[in-house]
């Protein structure tokens, strides 16, 4: 079938952006390695050598989890912003809109301020904890307040609105806590709300790529009954769908990939957003493509902008979210101006 | 055989469908009519199971579907409702092949892709297969949602008879294309193995296109039966509280129905 290869070779392409973007994001930086010290450096590695060099050791335990820990937080942010566009059948959601990311935000902010109030000596997992819980506790709040007895036409709607509102309670908590902050706490809590990479480990890895794994698959095996559900909730009901288990599959993969991302980088918004829209506007809604392009276009589209955040000011780094942005809207708005993408 | 027994349906303490019990044969084209708030969507989703009743049960060939799976029953029932609106525009084939969705897994077989260009071609929407379906004009919207939906029945099962439920479909058709429409649904519901039920507000239309009425008060069965049985002036100025004229056209026999407009009663306020 035409489309089905077209797709193939969309998908293909976007592989290969994606690894050039990857190769790129490892060898520039703070210090630049040579393709030379690269292969030194892993071969090095991969000999279980013990005198690796202080540059070597950067590459190895930095540098390179860094740039797969991009591709990972962007593939979730892409996918969750696919899914949740997909099942709200609106095209300005974004992934954290059912409280996730800025009850994520909430959980680091109560860390920094409390962790510095009991001067606690907090492990490196205590900040990824907190934000992950906070992420969890803020979207079943949304769940249990937007749940009725009368399940019905309006119940995603109902579910958008109260993930508004309880969105909004979490940024007030994160102002109320930043102000009431010390300085150092303070600037740690807007830097965490601007998103940064700065924190990858391989123990980040492992984690976000689990999450990663464990949501992708569910996802691209629900592709056909998100399409259907482009044309509405009863008629995708009508068409077969079991829409209320639907709901809850797509919701539940969304929270786990968006909660643990946000909990190792912080919030990165913007990507979710548009990584959609970029891949509909270039190959039409169809979900089975969406998903899987949005995975490979978010790593990539996240990579550049931590490139970018990384030399911009050499030595020292920005914070990714206000970067992202400035990557991803004038491909977005240029594609919007010249397709007939909204009509 | 469609069959609904004693289906009730309540939103809060006012019942929309309350006690309705009705027999819709295959091979037939059943209509329901009545005023606005009568109860005649709610009755299609009640027999569609798009909602679940109260109380009651519906039965097709002889079976309660109350208990079969989403796809087990989309295999055999295809419903079009009166206004579809699609979240991100598509091409119009692949909005066809959604009909398909509940016939096949990941992709769709040779079948598939043969029964889309049928019901494309039957709609006279296959020039516009490749066309964006957002810039299409209302009416050919609603020929290609049509498309959809006959793809998801165009093909007779092994021994089970297939369900097509129309809720309002000529909503923005014009004149010209409503005729051509019922004429279709008309020839489809021919068939010996469909069982066909649609809500239009146009009585005349009803009148003329349908074998079997229902007519709908305030959530009751007021009159059921063919449409000369149903279309009397004291149920129709009963079901819409104006004064109907019943006319008869003596070239060909069909009834056609007017209401008077001097009587514009406004219904609800007290009688002084």
């Amino acid at each position: 079938m035409k489309g089905r290869r077209a797709d193939r070779f969309w998908l293909l392409l976007l592989f290969v952006l994606m690894m050039v973007t990857t190769v790129a994001s490892i060898r520039y930086g703070a210090i630049d390695f040579s393709s030379h010290d690269m292969a030194a450096a892993v071969y090095g590695k991969l000999a279980g050598s013990n005198d690796l060099t202080l540059d070597q050791r950067i590459f190895i335990q930095l540098r390179v989890p860094r740039a797969i820990l991009c591709l990972l937080v962007g593939a979730c942010l892409g996918v969750g912003g696919t899914l949740m566009q997909a099942l709200f059948r609106n095209p300005i959601v974004e992934p954290g809109l059912v409280g996730t990311s800025s009850g994520a935000a909430f959980g680091a902010a109560l860390f920094y301020v409390f962790g510095a109030l009991l001067k606690l000596n907090l492990g490196g997992w205590t900040l990824p904890l907190a934000a992950c819980a906070g992420g969890v506790v803020s979207t079943y709040i949304v769940f249990a307040l937007a749940h009725t007895k009368h399940e019905g036409r309006s119940s995603i709607l109902r579910l958008l609105l109260t993930g508004l509102a309880i969105n909004a309670l979490f940024m007030s908590g994160i102002g109320f806590l930043s102000y009431v902050a010390r300085d150092p706490q303070a600037r740690s809590i807007i830097y965490w709300n601007l998103g940064t990479l700065s924190g990858a480990d391989w123990n980040a890895v492992l984690v976000v790529g689990a999450a990663t794994v464990l949501g992708l698959v569910p996802a691209i095996a629900n592709a056909k009954p998100l399409n259907a559900l482009m044309i509405g909730e009863e008629e995708a009901v009508a068409l077969g769908v079991n829409v209320g288990r639907l709901k809850w599959i797509i919701l539940t993969i969304n929270v786990m990939m968006v909660a643990v991302a946000t909990a190792f980088t912080g919030v990165i918004s913007f990507v979710g957003l548009i990584v959609p829209h970029i891949l509909r506007i270039l190959r039409g809604p169809d979900n089975r493509f969406l998903i899987l392009g949005s995975a490979l276009l978010g790593g990539t589209l996240l990579s550049v902008a931590d490139l970018i955040a990384r030399v911009s000011l050499r030595p020292a780094e920005l914070p990714i979210g206000i970067v992202t942005a400035v990557v991803g809207v004038p491909v977005f708005v240029s594609l919007l101006r010249t397709r007939e993408y909204l009509s | 055989m469609l069959r609904a027994s004693n289906l009730t349906f309540r939103a809060g303490s006012r019942a929309l469908v309350d006690g309705a019990t009705a027999g819709f044969e295959a091979g037939r084209l059943h209509l329901i009519v009545g005023a606005n708030g009568a109860g005649k969507s709610t009755l299609i989703k009640l027999l569609t199971r798009l909602i679940r009743p109260h109380e009651g049960t519906v039965e097709y060939d002889g079976a309660d579907i109350g208990h079969w799976s989403e796809r087990e029953l989309a295999r055999r029932r295809a419903v079009l409702s009166q206004a579809v609106e699609v979240a991100f525009s598509m091409p119009v084939r692949e909005l066809v092949m959604m009909g398909r969705y509940p016939h096949f897994g990941a992709r769709p077989g040779a079948s598939d892709l043969h029964i889309c260009e049928e019901v494309m071609r039957y709609f006279e929407v296959d020039d516009m297969a490749d066309r964006s379906y957002g810039t299409l004009s209302g009416g050919e919207k609603q020929r290609v949602q049509f498309a959809r939906v006959l793809a998801q029945i165009w093909h007779p099962l092994e021994s089970a008879a297939r369900y097509l439920f129309l809720d309002e479909p000529l909503t923005f058709l014009d004149i010209r294309h409503q005729i051509d429409f019922m004429n279709k649904v008309r020839s489809f519901a021919s068939q010996p193995d469909v069982v066909a039920v649609g809500v239009v507000h146009d009585l005349s239309l009803a009148a003329r296109f349908s074998d079997h009425l229902l007519l709908l008060h305030q959530g009751r069965i007021l009159a059921d039966g063919s449409p000369a049985e149903v279309l009397k002036e004291e149920y129709l100025r009963a079901a819409f509280q104006v004064s109907p004229v019943l006319l008869t056209n003596p070239a060909t026999g069909e009834r056609h129905v007017v209401f008077e407009p001097a009587e514009s009663r406004v219904v609800g306020r007290p009688d002084t």
